[in-house]
């Protein structure tokens, strides 16, 4: 399988923190990944890194066989790379449809001209109903319910057609038949071949939804492997669980 | 991009045209001095919203881009003989240069390092310039005009008029900027950078051409100040109220659009104007009182007001707005 | 040339001043530094607690004694503009940064226009036994005020430093910085705790207030230079770092102090704007900066 991200040996100390150590992982073209590890382990960092919100220490980061360790955030996600906030961060005073405007005139289309706003709007329109948001199309973004800013946040990012999804607790603090729908999107746009790396806490699922699962502690990775094999390490409940 | 919209064009053609002829009808000078000073708000508080109330980065420095303006005609007309159309656009390169400046320098951190360090630019600047012979220092610079142009009759009319064109194109340059691609993608680094970024908006790029453009315009405002008082000195030029009176005439009008500005400039200005004689430390002080006020309990201005207004009547006159505006 | 005995005394001078500017600095350490408000308006409430002190003297109160009686009163000020602040912008999240800014903004330009309408645009001046005079240690002459500051303003820190590391209250404060939610869990109030920070914050200013009467002379315009001098001791020190904003105020006093030796009085006010400007270009987080 073609390798699509490898993060290589990355190590990130914030003022003599160590967040990261020595952190490796490779992503192959159309896995889905779950990534799970206790508070405070490293992996909004990781993400943060990945999609270049932070610089590297060391190691590099190399996507699609290109080195993009330097390379600015919106470079990157011009590259193909799509990432969702723990917290969502819509922009709030443009309407739910605005929203998607800007990776769609940022990295799809280019600058809209007046001419082309059409198609553009109704391509904005269909991405809202794959996450099944197209009835709240007009509503301003800040006046939407926590499920709805998940969706919305989710759309924003498969906009811009990514090739790497990576979803930073994108259905944390959802109730048990909003997760299921969360995870039925995520799991029909990985079929249409885009990669998923799924931080989650969630364990039902991160089960359910990953082909592998990494577990990081305290800024290292302790298991990399099959979601049973992964689960009955003993090192990944102590990490969990404490001594 | 096309900016269809008739009446504004209309205006925008109009408004110089009488600038340029209402005087000759007798309009008492006095009132080309206000409408001078109007007008050089409007330039002044568009070009602030631009980069505060678009991107939202608040720029205290205001006063430090006018009076490098200034100071930068008078440069230039000092020692080239320079025309007054050169003037303002050799002062308009050298505030998009500061702006580019100060941009470089703090926009990577967050919006209120920004904000300290465009004061810090202002006072460094003043400090300068207080210390340069060449342009008078601290005691000012007396400047002898040259003949008035042909076409005007005296140089309030002539001013008036530069003044009403540097306006118009502030607006313009607003106007575009707002409906454009470069708007949108500055109200997405104003309301959540980080998801701007990672939406690929070249974050860093938008905010330095909006420091740049704005910047530009301040300063352009600037550049007629020698010849419109004859006489240049630091203290006045840099202050400090400028950058209070731009912050406050677009928090007063409304931030989300190019209209907030002009309308509290043309409000606040005015009303200066016409408080000159009685008290202007009183009218600075409520001027500092209605920002407050403002940003408080009416942070859309009078625009937000406005609109506000102009919904509520079509809900109760039952008209409602069927097509679905997806441009917010 | 620049002669040893000028060196030593600039030294000596920017080193005394320097506390006097870390004195100064310590209620924005706390409002801005731990607390993360935009306040603009701190140099403000400084020079309005300078000209409270001077209305004081009027009365016949020495500065130091009008230092404690503005405490109070301060406290419940910094208080007060809190909860405004928090009511109006901070609960409402997003759009508060230009709001927030602006908010200070205005409230400091009214501080401003207020005291110059009040007490006019001359410079104002308290007296007391320690104005004026001086000590002579070795060949140099040190006026009593500037080691006045010093004693005033050396106890200042250490006292906030150990109320900040000693106390539940102090501790809550430190705590509420980094994480609130982690202070609702142990059954602190986080806007509670906020508002009697920033209330001491500004109690803190209301001395330091004093002692810039004690120093010099007061007049309206000193807002503009004391934002830049604060601002730079906050940042230099690091933003969350009390202790280093001693370090902070000894440097720029001393860099001012040997600026001012070399250069003349006019480019005084620059040298904490442009020392700002070089830590936020070169090195942002400051010297102990979290």
């Amino acid at each position: 399988m073609t390798s699509l991200l490898q993060v290589e040996d990355v190590t990130k100390c914030f003022f003599g923190f160590t967040a990261l150590s020595n952190v490796s992982l490779d992503v192959a073209v159309g896995e889905r990944i779950g990534l799970i590890g206790p508070n405070g382990s490293g992996k909004t960092t990781l993400i943060n890194c990945i999609s270049g919100v932070l610089k590297i220490d060391t190691g590099s980061i190399l996507f699609q066989g290109d080195d993009i360790s330097a390379l600015a955030t919106y470079r990157r996600a011009k590259a193909g790379m799509a990432r969702t906030f723990q917290i969502p961060m819509p922009f709030r005073s443009m309407s739910v449809v605005d929203n998607l405007m800007i990776p769609l005139e940022y990295i799809v289309h280019g600058l809209i001209d007046m001419a082309n706003e059409g198609s553009v709007y109704s391509e904005a329109h269909e991405l809202l109903r794959r996450v099944r948001l197209a009835d709240r199309m007009n509503a301003r973004a800040g006046e939407l319910s926590q499920v709805e800013l998940r969706k919305l946040e989710l759309a924003r990012a498969i906009a811009a057609r990514p090739k790497l999804l990576v979803c930073d607790e994108a259905m944390a603090g959802l109730a048990a038949k909003e997760v299921s729908e969360i995870l039925d999107i995520l799991l029909e746009l990985n079929s249409t071949g885009i990669t998923i790396i799924m931080v989650e806490h969630i364990m039902q699922a991160v089960m359910r939804f990953s082909q592998r699962i990494v577990c990081l502690s305290a800024g290292r990775i302790i298991c990399d492997g099959l979601p049973e094999e992964t689960m009955s390490n003993p090192e990944v409940r102590r990490a969990y669980l404490g001594n | 991009m096309k900016i269809n919209s008739i009446p504004f064009w209309a205006a925008a053609i109009l408004l110089p045209a009488c600038a340029y002829f209402l005087p000759a009808w007798g309009l008492n000078e006095y009132y080309l001095y206000v409408g001078y000073v109007v007008l050089q708000y409007v330039v002044l508080a568009t070009a602030w919203n631009i980069l505060g109330g678009y991107a939202g980065y608040v720029n205290f420095g205001t006063g430090a881009f006018f009076g490098v303006g200034a100071y930068a005609a008078l440069v230039l007309f000092m020692k080239f003989n320079a025309p007054l159309p050169v003037q303002i656009a050799g002062a308009a390169a050298i505030g998009a240069l500061l702006g580019l400046g100060a941009g470089l320098l703090t926009l990577r951190l967050k919006g209120i390092f920004f904000s300290i360090a465009t004061i810090a630019a202002a006072i460094i600047i003043e400090t300068f310039v207080l210390n340069w012979r060449y342009v008078g220092g601290a005691s000012g610079m007396q400047i002898i005009r040259p003949a008035v142009p042909l076409g005007f009759e005296t140089y309030t009319r002539m001013l008036l008029v530069v003044m009403t064109i540097l306006a118009v194109v502030s607006i313009i340059v607003a106007r575009f900027i707002e409906k454009s691609w470069l708007g949108r993608g500055l109200r997405a680094v104003r309301d959540a950078e980080v998801a701007a970024e990672c939406s690929g908006v070249p974050t860093l790029k938008l905010k330095l051409l909006a420091c740049a453009i704005s910047g530009a315009l301040m300063a352009a405002a600037g550049a007629p100040l020698p010849l419109y008082s004859s006489f240049i000195e630091p203290h006045s030029v840099f202050s400090l109220n400028y950058s209070v009176m731009a912050l406050a005439m677009a928090v007063v009008g409304g931030m989300s659009s190019w209209l907030g500005p002009v309308l509290g400039a043309i409000l606040i200005a005015s009303s200066q104007q016409f408080a000159a004689s009685a008290s202007p430390e009183l009218h600075l002080f409520i001027v500092g009182a209605l920002l407050v006020f403002f940003v408080i309990a009416a942070p859309d201005g009078l625009v937000g007001l406005l609109q506000r207004v102009g919904r509520m009547t079509a809900r109760m006159t039952g008209m409602q707005n069927v097509r679905p505006k997806w441009r917010s | 040339m620049l002669s040893i005995e000028l060196l030593l005394e600039a030294l000596v001078f920017g080193a005394l001043v320097g506390c006097f500017y870390a004195a100064v600095s310590i209620g924005l350490s706390i409002a801005f530094g731990l607390l993360d408000v935009p306040h603009i308006a701190h140099a403000a409430f400084l020079v309005l607690a300078a000209y409270m002190t001077y209305l004081l003297g009027t009365y016949g109160f020495d500065p130091l004694v009008a230092a404690l009686l503005i405490l109070v009163p301060f406290f419940f000020l910094g208080a007060i503009v809190y909860r405004f602040y928090y009511e109006a912008f901070e609960k409402r999240g997003a759009d508060t940064g230009v709001r927030g800014i602006a908010f200070f903004f205005g409230v400091a330009f009214m501080v401003q226009v207020f005291l110059s309408m009040t007490f006019g645009l001359d410079q104002r001046n308290v007296s007391a036994p320690y104005i004026g005079t001086s000590l002579g240690i070795g060949e140099m002459r040190i006026p009593w005020r500037l080691i006045v500051a010093l004693c005033v303003a050396v106890g200042l820190t250490v006292g906030l430093r150990l109320y900040l590391l000693r106390t539940f209250q102090g501790r809550a404060i430190r705590a509420v910085a980094h994480d609130a939610w982690a202070l609702r869990i142990i059954g602190a109030d986080p806007v509670r705790t906020k508002q009697w920070a920033f209330g001491i914050a500004t109690a803190a200013t209301a001395i330091g207030g004093a002692l810039l009467a004690i120093i010099s002379p007061v007049e309206p315009s000193l807002d503009r230079v004391y934002i830049g001098r604060t601002f730079c001791v906050v940042v230099l020190a690091g933003l969350g770092s009390m202790s280093g904003t001693l370090a902070a105020g000894i440097i720029l006093g001393v860099t001012e102090s040997i600026v001012l030796t070399m250069f003349g009085a006019s480019w005084a006010p620059a040298v904490a704007f442009g020392l700002l400007l070089l830590v936020l270009g070169i090195r942002p987080q400051g010297l102990f900066g979290r």
